[in-house]
């Protein structure tokens, strides 16, 4: 049978590293995700990550399962993803000064699951390139807060309740939250959306 | 209708709410566009892929964890570990107290010859022996410590 995250981490508590070790594996890829939709930067992601997996080995003695596991690790994620964001956005204006830092810097890194074989047409896969491109800009224009809240719900697929304390705000301002992001989304994507709402 | 559009979209909301917000498309345009552009922005979301984590990922979460300094050795984790000590320890100090208050003196670490005599006759000396055999004092360190001294002290050495 498949132990629940809250077994999980209560046997993390108890002593036992290769309930952390489970953990890891069904949360890295998730987390890092996560991360690096949020702070574009795939080397920054992965080290946060690491962060939030230490955090949680770190808390593993005072572990009480009030919560859902998954509220926790991504409250924990959230909160060093919306740090990490304010504070790159300070540095890079203090960058900018001297070098304009390319908002693409980041973007080839995504290339590397693509598995060649998948596009027989290079045409067809310069244009797949060129939609997501559009698709990361879009969302990396949103307000951390809503970006965070799109993440979680869209591809972390926890629910209102979670997702409202992991950013710590009531259901409905994490529902008009969304709201606002869907529709700068929805702006933002025009012909892609147009494109796909003929479909 | 706003908060409800993306929940329909999502297929997150109860289904009586869903059967209210359907009532409502049937006849409000702008909403059922509204449903079929958050539709479109949803599967565009769907379109990005996933990374994945860089072989070296395992090898630093292990490396960090295992950098983290063991349980502290200090008296106050040693006491955490131990709840038989802390009790004995608070017991002590409790002692401790006790005699400061019925003595006058908080907790002084010498007592005055007639203050002492006058301690004689209380009964909080059968208390200080049946400390002295109480079972989880074995488990301390012996303290370096004369008779003579007040037990006050002795958390003090703690
Ligand atoms: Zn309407």
């Amino acid at each position: 049978m498949v132990r629940t995250d809250v077994q999980l981490m209560l046997d993390v508590k108890a002593g036992d590293g290769n309930s952390f070790e489970l953990l890891l594996q069904r949360y890295r890829t998730p987390l890092v995700n996560f991360l690096f939709r949020m702070v574009r930067n795939r080397e920054q992601a992965e080290d946060l990550a690491q962060e939030v997996f230490l955090r949680v080995y770190r808390a593993r003695e005072d572990y009480v399962p009030s919560a859902k596991f998954t509220t926790w690790l991504f409250r924990i994620a959230t909160n060093l993803a919306l740090n990490s964001v304010r504070d790159n956005r300070y540095q890079k204006l203090e960058v900018s000064i001297d070098a304009p830092v390319s908002l693409d810097a980041e973007d080839g890194d995504e290339r590397t699951m693509d598995v060649p074989e998948k596009h027989p047409n290079i045409e067809q896969h310069l244009v797949e390139d060129a939609r997501r491109k559009m698709i990361r800009h879009a969302i990396d224009k949103l307000p951390e807060k809503q970006r965070a809240a799109v993440l979680l719900h869209k591809y972390e697929e926890l629910d209102y309740a979670e997702i409202a304390k992991i950013l710590n705000c009531s259901e409905s301002a994490l529902k008009s939250l969304l709201f606002r992001a869907y529709e700068a989304l929805r702006v933002e994507l025009a012909p892609l959306v147009a494109q796909r709402a003929r479909q | 209708m706003e908060s409800r559009i993306l929940g329909y979209v999502d297929g997150r909301l109860k289904e009586s709410e869903r059967l209210e917000v359907e009532k409502h498309l049937a006849e409000c345009a702008p909403c059922c566009l509204r449903v079929n552009e958050f539709s479109a922005v949803a599967g565009l979301l769907d379109e990005l892929p996933l990374i994945e984590p860089s072989a070296e990922f395992d090898t630093r979460v292990h490396a960090r964890v295992a950098a983290e300094p063991q349980p502290k050795a200090g008296w106050w984790a040693w006491m955490h570990f131990s709840p038989r000590i802390a009790f004995a320890a608070s017991m002590l100090l409790l002692m401790a107290l006790w005699l400061g208050y019925r003595t006058g003196t908080p907790i002084a670490p010498t007592i005055p010859n007639d203050d002492q005599a006058m301690m004689q006759d209380l009964p909080v000396l059968e208390d200080h022996d049946v400390l002295q055999n109480f079972e989880p004092l074995k488990d301390l360190p012996s303290p370096v410590q004369s008779d003579d001294d007040s037990d006050a002290q002795q958390p003090q050495h703690m």
